[in-house]
């Protein structure tokens, strides 16, 4: 008794869970030339491709998770799979109660999608027209859309560009408008595919910044995949890693840092100094007469405690720590798992 | 039925952006409707005996053909859709609380009203002060005008849900130029659009009756003109709707059979 209610319980809290999804894509091969592709036509050849190989996770309410992985790992597959719009072969997928795929219709009010590569926009009519159209396809009631709409033009600042059609809009200034154009129902779970794909630094930010703002105040769960790893550290506090269509991280960023972070780099300006110093558990990288770099094995040796012995033979005028970037991090755990 | 409303008000407010389009279609309209008359023209003054239907009555035809073009031409292709195929956009649509039958459905509806809007009147005013043998004349009485106004309508659902098992053939052949291709040639030419059905061999005629074709152009047209008397053109009327009936229940069962195994194309 005491069991099943705990199920029911864990039930409830999970928004997404996913257990055990694979899918297969048959995929047309042929080499180069007339020949070979005189005889594909024949006998076409056909190689299976597996984008998803018993993929399990789940995810809670409110959580913004980063889906990454290289390209052709079963990302946009597994996005495909959770919006409803692509039946796995086998595998569970229970979100909010629903089965995608089966429940589409039903399900789908309940998301908000943004596939970077594509567009919702209609291209030769003004934004307000697509928004209106949304409006009406999802039934929203005309107070909330009124209520929505000034929220999302004031945030994401479209009120300039509300009334242009969508192909005379920038890249950025249109991902913007697929932002909106996705939040315009309400949703709970608010899927972005490569929101931040082609974007310049400043759209870039304004993109984060609304993500986060939107996780924050109504409390929207977010998936996102990028390949841009400043989207994940400003957004993400857990990552989902999947390389050829199998999951090969799952939890906090800070620890994956923890695991593969071995080396801190320690920079620092002194008034001149004639010889270089060698220091214990710190390789000198580079040396000049007022600068010298270190790289600190954090294992061996805390990064104070080397600035504190420089400090003590040198007259310390400034000091740069810097931690391995993010996306190095990341090779090395591609490199890890051969994908 | 709010959200195909929705999405046929925006897809009509597109379509009466092409302005300039639609001008040049109505001067090809013309060429064409001038060309085909002289034509059969030129074949009536070599034939003694009394044709099917008279070359007033087939003027008639032809003026409404061009004018109706956009209305009920089989090749008439919507971009959007058959892109949205080809190239994955469709993962938009599948995202949306609606069934894509019926969105679709409304699409193609404003497509060809908001084309047919821009290009009809310039060419049924002008044919209605043409000389004849070239004039457009009213239909007979008020009823007739009446059946044609229905026919029309009935012909354009007939078409748009056979133009449907095109869209939905995409997905198989993922080349909308071929799924066209075979199915604008054949329809074409059983519609009545090549050659007025009257015209055609008693054997030909017996094989056309028995297709759904015929019902978007050779019915409506004929029935303007007073070619087909009222109790066939009622007959025609019931036939219609039948064929409506069997033709949506198709698309729909193949649509959804389709979207199981859908590949949403591109990464």
């Amino acid at each position: 008794m005491y069991f099943a209610t705990k199920n029911i319980i864990l039930e409830v809290y999970l928004l997404i869970k996913i257990e055990g999804l694979s899918k297969t894509f048959k995929v047309a091969r042929r080499s180069s030339g007339l020949g070979e592709a005189v005889r594909s036509f024949f006998s076409p050849k056909y190689s299976e491709v597996n984008a998803l190989r018993d993929v399990s996770f789940s995810i809670d309410e409110g959580e913004i998770v980063g889906y990454i992985g290289p390209n052709g790992a079963g990302k946009s597959t597994t996005i495909k799979v959770m919006s409803g719009i692509l039946v796995p072969d086998s595998g569970d997928c229970n979100i909010m109660g629903y089965v995608p795929w089966r429940d589409r219709v039903q399900y789908v009010k309940n998301i908000g999608v943004v596939f970077g590569q594509r567009s919702q926009l209609w291209w030769d009519v003004p934004i307000v027209d697509s928004f209106e159209l949304l409006r009406d396809i999802y039934r929203v009631p005309e107070d909330n859309y009124r209520k929505n709409l000034n929220m999302l033009t004031e945030t994401l600042n479209l009120s300039e560009i509300i009334n242009t059609p969508a192909r005379q809009l920038s890249l950025g200034q249109r991902m913007r408008c697929e932002l909106a154009a996705s939040l315009i129902h309400d949703p709970k779970i608010l899927f972005l595919d490569e929101p931040t794909i082609g974007l310049d630094a400043i759209s870039k930010i304004a993109v984060r910044n609304f993500i986060k703002t939107i996780n924050k105040e109504n409390n929207v769960t977010v998936i996102l995949t990028t390949h841009d790893m400043n989207d994940i550290e400003t957004l993400a506090n857990r990552i989902i890693m999947i390389g050829k269509g199998q999951i090969l991280y799952d939890g906090n960023l800070n620890k994956l840092r923890d695991k593969f972070v071995t080396h801190k780099t320690v920079t620092i300006d002194y008034n001149e100094n004639a010889s270089p110093i060698e220091l214990n558990g710190a390789a000198l990288l580079s040396w000049s007469k007022d600068r010298a770099t270190y790289a600190v094995d954090i294992k061996q040796r805390g990064v104070s405690d080397v600035i504190s012995e420089l400090s003590a033979k040198l007259e310390i005028i400034d000091v740069a720590v810097d931690s391995e970037p993010i996306e190095e991090i990341i090779i090395k755990l591609y490199k890890e798992h051969q994908v | 039925m709010k959200p195909y409303i929705a999405v046929f008000k925006l897809r009509v407010i597109n379509g009466l952006q092409y302005r300039i389009a639609a001008l040049a279609g109505v001067a090809t309209q013309f060429v064409w409707g001038f060309m085909y008359i002289m034509i059969f023209e030129a074949f009536y003054r070599g034939f003694s005996g009394t044709q099917a239907i008279s070359l007033e009555q087939l003027a008639t035809y032809i003026w409404l053909q061009q004018a109706f073009l956009y209305f009920l031409y089989l090749w008439l292709k919507e971009t959007e859709i058959s892109e949205s195929i080809t190239s994955g956009s469709i993962a938009y649509e599948l995202c949306r609380p609606c069934g894509i039958y019926g969105f679709w459905f409304a699409k193609l509806i404003a497509h060809r009203l908001s084309g047919t809007l821009l290009r009809c009147a310039p060419i049924l005013v002008i044919a209605f002060f043409l000389p004849i043998p070239y004039r457009l004349s009213l239909p007979p009485d008020p009823l007739t005008f009446l059946l044609f106004v229905v026919t029309l309508l009935l012909g354009l659902i007939v078409v748009i849900s056979l133009s449907m098992l095109a869209y939905i053939s995409i997905f198989v052949t993922m080349s909308p130029i071929g799924s066209f291709l075979v199915f604008s040639v054949v329809g074409e030419f059983f519609s009545g659009f090549v050659l007025p059905i009257p015209l055609m061999p008693i054997w030909l005629q017996n094989i056309v009756y028995l297709l759904p074709f015929r019902l978007s152009v050779d019915l409506p047209f004929r029935v303007y003109s007073g070619n087909i008397p009222t109790n066939d053109a009622i007959i025609g009327i019931l036939t219609q709707i039948i064929w409506i009936i069997v033709l949506i229940a198709v698309g729909k069962f193949l649509l959804t059979k389709m979207l199981k195994r859908v590949v949403v194309q591109g990464g």
